[in-house]
């Protein structure tokens, strides 16, 4: 682990974040806390026949955390909320291009996918699956 | 005079002969744990491969020779903090679980429902939590000495606290965030005066300054060898005999006793009444060397070695755009640890890319989430130093925040 994880998407994404701020009546909504580092995020989509048509962040952390949450929402836009909960980490990480971030940091990557499933499972009524976070 | 002493000293601990990311190690991050020298890592394989065996019962040689080390590891330890008695020592894992001893022994014994605890705004989560879940057991009151923004306790308003049957108090020596040298004694002194039991969590301070728990007067004093370049799984509990004689044991089993039948049984005297089962033997004996090493050395020199690095590190720093520490103001400073902030960069990304320098800092709340709170932050990233740091360290470090500053603008 060194600076190599600071590949330019990521810094691209944390000096001008995209979809940022929050969405009022939103369908889908839920944040999430990484108490370790004190990342904070919140996810906020407005669905449309069950599609994704706005997406907005929110929250506070560091440049991996808030990043990937940027990252993330692009790569939302316009999926079913089927799609979102099927939507693995594998995609969210090599979108990001940094495959070995190492077990303290791969949380901080991983904080905005965690806060989409926990939504997108509170809308379906279904119970978070345990390796969800994985 | 110091210089001299320090300046070879990273050659006595293995750990700086590797490199690490291809680049010379430079560890910042004492106060979370030390670097071990050899005089401790050869001690530790000593016993394991001559003496290994169980103590206080063998009859042969390698028995009474491990009994020997361990024990005199115990009054080497006792007399490091000029405890009254070596039996006042009380082998441990570490600084928490002495502190969870004496809140299952002493303090389940002593209070009663009404009864408060005070303790500061600025504890470890060690020292804390054991004691929220007593007092919730026990339906006590917890009440808190505040810390003003400069880290400093806010002591005027003691009398307050310590009346409102106010039994406990239990405090950290020195700020393991900021560093503050917390006047214990005075405190002590002034609890004694109203009756009120204490406990001094001295995890950050028995590694750094001379410290006497005679002077002091502490009830329970408590630290961990694994700061102090001990191994880690063994720290010490120390009180005043007459308190150890008249608590309950906290683990029952074998050697905490003195005589069994099968419905009951009597307690062997203290300290070995607290340490059932087969301790930690490699350990304390690791951390009798440790304390060895730290004398050879002194410790008012490693204190003001210290300070010594926190006054060219805080001039160095004082270079950098947007650089913060927390404390700073702060008279009453160990001199160990710099906590800081650093423009709005993350102390995670901070930590990662200094990382890549080979230089290891502390990012995060540091087991002090309230004292977070307090600052305003949720994080900071750490910077504490030891007998083995030199200036050296601390120019590599401040190219290392230069890097930071270019890899993340």
């Amino acid at each position: 682990m060194s600076e190599d994880i600071y590949k330019e998407i990521i810094l691209d994404h944390y000096r001008n974040p995209r979809n940022k701020g929050s969405l009022s009546n939103a369908e889908i909504s839920a944040q999430d806390n990484n108490p370790v580092c004190g990342d904070r995020l919140s996810i906020d989509i407005k669905l449309e026949d069950n599609v994704v048509s706005d997406i907005k962040f929110d929250g506070e952390g560091c440049a991996i955390s808030q990043s990937s949450a940027s990252i993330l929402t692009e790569m939302l836009m316009g999926k079913t909320v089927d799609e979102l909960s099927k939507f693995t980490k594998d995609e969210l990480l090599e979108e990001l291009g940094t495959p070995s971030l190492g077990p303290a940091r791969i949380k901080c990557a991983l904080l905005s996918l965690k806060v989409l499933k926990m939504g997108t499972y509170q809308y379906l009524g279904a119970e978070l699956p345990s390796d969800s976070d994985n | 005079m110091s210089s001299d002493i320090f300046q070879d000293i990273k050659n006595d601990f293995p750990i700086f002969s590797n490199q690490i990311n291809g680049k010379d190690f430079v560890y910042l991050d004492s106060a979370a744990t030390t670097q071990k020298p050899n005089d401790v890592i050869d001690s530790v394989v000593h016993y394991y491969k001559n003496c290994n065996s169980n103590i206080h019962r063998g009859i042969y040689s390698i028995s009474i020779e491990a009994t020997e080390l361990y024990e005199d590891a115990r009054s080497n330890i006792g007399k490091f903090i000029n405890a009254k008695s070596s039996h006042e020592i009380v082998f441990t894992r570490n600084a928490t679980e002495a502190v969870n001893l004496v809140a299952n022994t002493w303090a389940s014994q002593n209070l009663k429902e009404g009864d408060s605890i005070i303790l500061t705004e600025m504890e470890h989560h060690s020292n804390l939590v054991p004691w929220q879940i007593l007092a919730k057991k026990l339906n006590l009151k917890l009440n808190f000495i505040e810390i003003q923004p400069d880290g400093e306790l806010i002591l005027d308003k003691l009398d307050n606290l310590f009346q409102e049957n106010a039994k406990f108090l239990s405090l950290t020596h020195v700020s393991n965030v900021l560093g503050t040298i917390n006047p214990i004694k005075d405190i002590i002194s002034k609890a004694h005066e109203h009756g009120i039991t204490t406990l001094v969590d001295a995890a950050q301070s028995v590694p750094h300054m001379p410290v006497d728990v005679q002077d002091l007067d502490s009830d329970f004093f408590v630290f961990s060898g694994h700061k102090m370049l001990g191994p880690s799984g063994i720290g010490v509990l120390h009180a005043k005999k007459t308190l150890l004689e008249n608590m309950e044991p906290f683990l029952y089993g074998g050697d905490m006793i003195s005589n069994v039948s099968l419905r009951e049984a009597q307690w062997n005297d203290v300290p070995w009444k607290f340490e059932a089962g087969t301790p930690n033997i490699a350990g304390a004996i690791g951390l009798g060397k440790a304390v060895d090493y730290l004398n050879q050395i002194g410790m008012d020199v490693i204190h003001k070695h210290e300070q010594e690095l926190y006054n060219y590190a805080i001039d160095r720093f004082s270079e950098l755009k947007d650089f913060k520490i927390f404390g700073l103001e702060n008279k009453h400073s160990t001199g160990g640890v710099i906590s800081f902030s650093y423009s709005d960069f993350h102390p995670h990304d901070i930590a990662t890319i200094l990382d890549g320098e080979s230089i290891a800092v502390r990012a995060g709340h540091h087991c002090a989430q309230p004292l977070m709170e307090k600052l305003g932050v949720p994080a900071t990233t750490r910077a504490s130093f030891y007998v083995y740091n030199d200036t050296s360290d601390i120019d590599k470090l401040f190219n290392g925040l230069q890097k930071v500053r270019s890899v993340l603008t």
